[in-house]
């Protein structure tokens, strides 16, 4: 059974429609990339399998696990296992970075029936994962992303997703912004969550972050569509060719 | 007219009550001083809306209500009703009910040396000359009606005297418990603090309610902090939404002093808080940190001056305000640097969460300044519960309510994190929580009202 299921997904903010049809199908342990020019659609589809309720789906279906994705709120989708790492991750201050992430675990934990964390057990698991995003555990004493870097910001959100252990994750952008030092340690902390169990999506404009997190497919959104769809090396191509060539090609996008 | 100076006439009685009842054995000084606040009051009766200092805040109902004094037989609590009220760590705990001091309620421990806490009826009879270099040299009975009806009105309060380089490492609470059953009460809590040059202490005054009946509670508070001594003073008001508090706070520092004064409104229907301290020392410090939030009806004024009188002294003022449903808020921070006061640094922030379409807040910032080189910023924010934030709470799996609690909470610590003393923060805390729990689960079913044309406004200015 496949972990995602869209079916013809219409979106629109303001009556403007921004998603015009997607049929995306994901599998269990599949990585799949979205790529796409600007103002394409791309951010917004990933906000909606995040269940951000400012965008209307005026038709069509997402089944997650089985389930109706577009009946559960953020937190009911969060708790079923989809994580969204923000492009534009927000400062929370007065949140204290480890309390958040803490409390965030146990919201989950709880949801599921499980005993909740106390510092003891959450301790060393957070500090290993700290460790594997080569992160500065003083930051974790400050507020949630606030006074961090662009990079710091995008590494917390990728150890947020360490911490919380999705079924389906979500990379909006991750790589916009980062130096490819910093890209490298992302794609390092991404790469250690690949498993039979865990799905991606990775949304992002260039190709480059996709070197480092290699995708099993490759689907190309224009315009509130997926024009194309393919294996890695049509990252490649686009890298090349760029968006243009793929615009005034015919649709030949194949169900995967 | 008739109707209000027909009420006024029913204080007149209450005044001749008292003069009847419990005034003959006060000093002469204080007789007089009583009979001269009272003209006062008298003759101005309670401000309107007319009057600049209280344009946001309307008494009309207040005026119009015939409040009785309580006797001290009126009420009755055991000492297990008021175990939850009571404040851990504390160095002792005065106890009022409805305006008596209760010796039974109160736990005095064993003081340190350096210290003297007492009711300031007991004071004024036991040490009559050492209370009258102090009371009513501060607050202006003038300007201020309520002080006024104070000065004539006041039975009792907390007097609390820390000697010279005397340390008090916990706090000193003081509660006022307001149990009123038949009909609408009153009293006017009168409270003396004076702080020895070096010395260090911190002080609660606390109001709360014992059921549902309306009680108008009229308190001053003056706190003398003498040269470099440092002094916290913390007034919580957590009475029910029946009651009306207007309190006033009445600041002398001397030279180097530093003060904190905190306030954090949560109860009450219709409370004004009034901080007035006058940093008359040079180098003299002063905090002026406060969070009201407010549901229901509630009306949550604040009224803050801050007086520069000598050189280099520094005020900072932070208010913090949540209001929800039809709550109103005011906050007027109103700084004075008077034409010696050179090299002051005044402060003045004001941050406003909106939680509903009818929720309210007036900020007025008034800077008024006679000498020409000092430093004085302000401002003011109004806006509402952050969307892109409480998305990416639930995105990470916080329910809808908690979400908006931990955001509310957030925007509270700020002053939280200002009150140093760990037991007097560590109540504080709880009983924001416990605030902002209530809130929070009213404010999820007022969001989905909020029309999406409203957008945050943000009025920020330095000047």
């Amino acid at each position: 059974m496949s972990l995602l299921k869209v079916k013809d997904l219409h979106v629109a903010v303001d009556g403007h429609e921004i998603l015009k049809g997607i049929d995306l199908t994901i599998n269990a342990g599949e990585v799949h990339s979205i790529m796409g020019p600007n103002g394409s659609g791309k951010s917004t589809l990933a906000q909606v399998l995040a269940r951000r309720e400012t965008y209307t789906v005026t038709s069509g279906e997402i089944l997650y696990n089985g389930k109706d994705l577009l009946q559960m709120k953020p937190e009911e989708a969060a708790c079923e296992g989809i994580f969204l790492a923000f492009q534009y991750p927000v400062e929370i201050p007065g949140i204290g970075n480890a309390y958040f992430l803490r409390s965030a675990m146990n919201a989950m934990r709880k949801y599921r029936g499980e005993d909740e964390l106390d510092a003891m057990d959450f301790l060393p698991f957070f500090r290993e994962r700290v460790k594997l995003l080569e992160m500065d555990e003083a930051l974790m004493n400050r507020s949630v992303n606030e006074g961090f870097s662009g990079g710091e910001k995008k590494r917390n959100e990728i150890l947020q997703m360490a911490m919380l252990e999705p079924k389906l994750a979500i990379l909006d952008e991750t790589d916009s912004g980062l130096d490819i030092d910093a890209l490298k340690v992302v794609a390092r902390g991404v790469n250690a969550m690949r498993g039979p169990e865990r799905s991606m999506l990775v949304v992002t404009h260039y190709q480059r972050l996709l070197d480092y997190i290699v995708p099993d497919f490759v689907h190309v959104l224009i315009d509130g569509r997926i024009v194309r769809s393919g294996g890695p090396e049509l990252a490649l191509e686009l890298e090349e060719k760029g968006y243009g060539s793929t615009e005034i090609e015919t649709r030949q996008a194949l169900p995967v | 007219m008739v109707t209000a100076s027909a009420r006024l006439g029913s204080y007149l009685d209450v005044f001749d009550e008292l003069r009847k009842l419990a005034f003959g054995q006060d000093p002469v000084w204080l007789r007089l001083l009583r009979e001269d606040a009272m003209a006062l009051f008298c003759e101005s009766g309670f401000p309107t809306t007319r009057d600049e200092d209280w344009r946001f805040t309307n008494l009309a109902s207040l005026a119009q209500t015939t409040f009785r004094r309580a006797a001290i037989d009126d009420a009755w609590l055991s000492a297990e009703e008021i175990e939850p009220y009571r404040l851990k760590e504390s160095a002792c705990e005065l106890v009022f009910l409805n305006g008596h001091f209760s010796p039974s309620l109160s736990t005095m421990g064993n003081l340190p040396s350096g210290l003297t806490v007492s009711s300031l009826a007991e004071g004024i009879k036991k040490s009559p000359e050492r209370i009258e270099s102090h009371l009513g040299r501060y607050v202006d009975t003038r300007r201020d009606a309520f002080a006024a009806l104070n000065t004539a009105m006041f039975e009792d309060g907390a007097e609390v005297l820390i000697q010279r380089r005397t340390v008090v490492d916990r706090p000193i609470h003081i509660l006022y418990v307001s149990a009123g059953s038949n009909g609408p009460i009153m009293t006017h809590p009168r409270n003396l603090i004076v702080a020895e040059p070096q010395s260090q202490a911190a002080v609660v005054e606390d109001y709360v309610s014992f059921g549902e009946a309306a009680a108008f509670s009229n308190a001053v508070t003056e706190l003398v902090a003498d040269d470099d001594a440092i002094i916290s003073h913390c007034m919580i008001e957590r009475e029910n939404y029946a009651s009306s508090n207007v309190s006033t706070l009445r600041i002398e520092q001397g030279r180097g002093s530093n003060v904190a004064s905190h306030s954090v409104l949560l109860g009450g229907g219709l409370v004004r808080n009034n901080v007035h301290p006058v940093l008359a020392g040079l180098g003299a410090e002063c905090l002026i940190n406060g969070l009201f939030i407010g549901g229901g009806r509630q009306h949550l004024d604040n009224y803050m001056l801050v007086e520069h009188v000598s050189p280099n002294g520094s005020s900072r003022q932070f208010y913090n305000g949540i209001l929800d449903e039809q709550a109103r808020g005011v906050f007027h921070g109103r700084i004075i640097v008077h034409k010696d006061a050179q090299k002051t640094d005044a402060k003045q922030t004001n941050r406003n969460l909106l939680l509903s379409d009818d929720a309210r807040i007036d900020t007025k910032p008034q800077l008024e300044i006679h000498a020409d080189d000092v430093k004085c910023t302000h401002g003011a924010t109004i806006g509402q519960i952050d969307e892109d934030a409480l998305f990416y709470l639930r995105s990470r799996g916080f329910n809808e309510i908690s979400a908006r609690r931990l955001l509310l909470y957030a925007f509270s610590r700020e002053c939280l994190d200002r009150i140093n003393q760990a037991p007097v923060r560590n109540i504080v805390e709880n009983l924001i929580q416990q605030r902002l729990l209530d809130i929070a689960q009213a404010a999820r079913f007022n969001a989905a009202t909020i029309s999406q044309e409203q957008t945050a406004q943000n009025l920020e200015e330095v000047g």
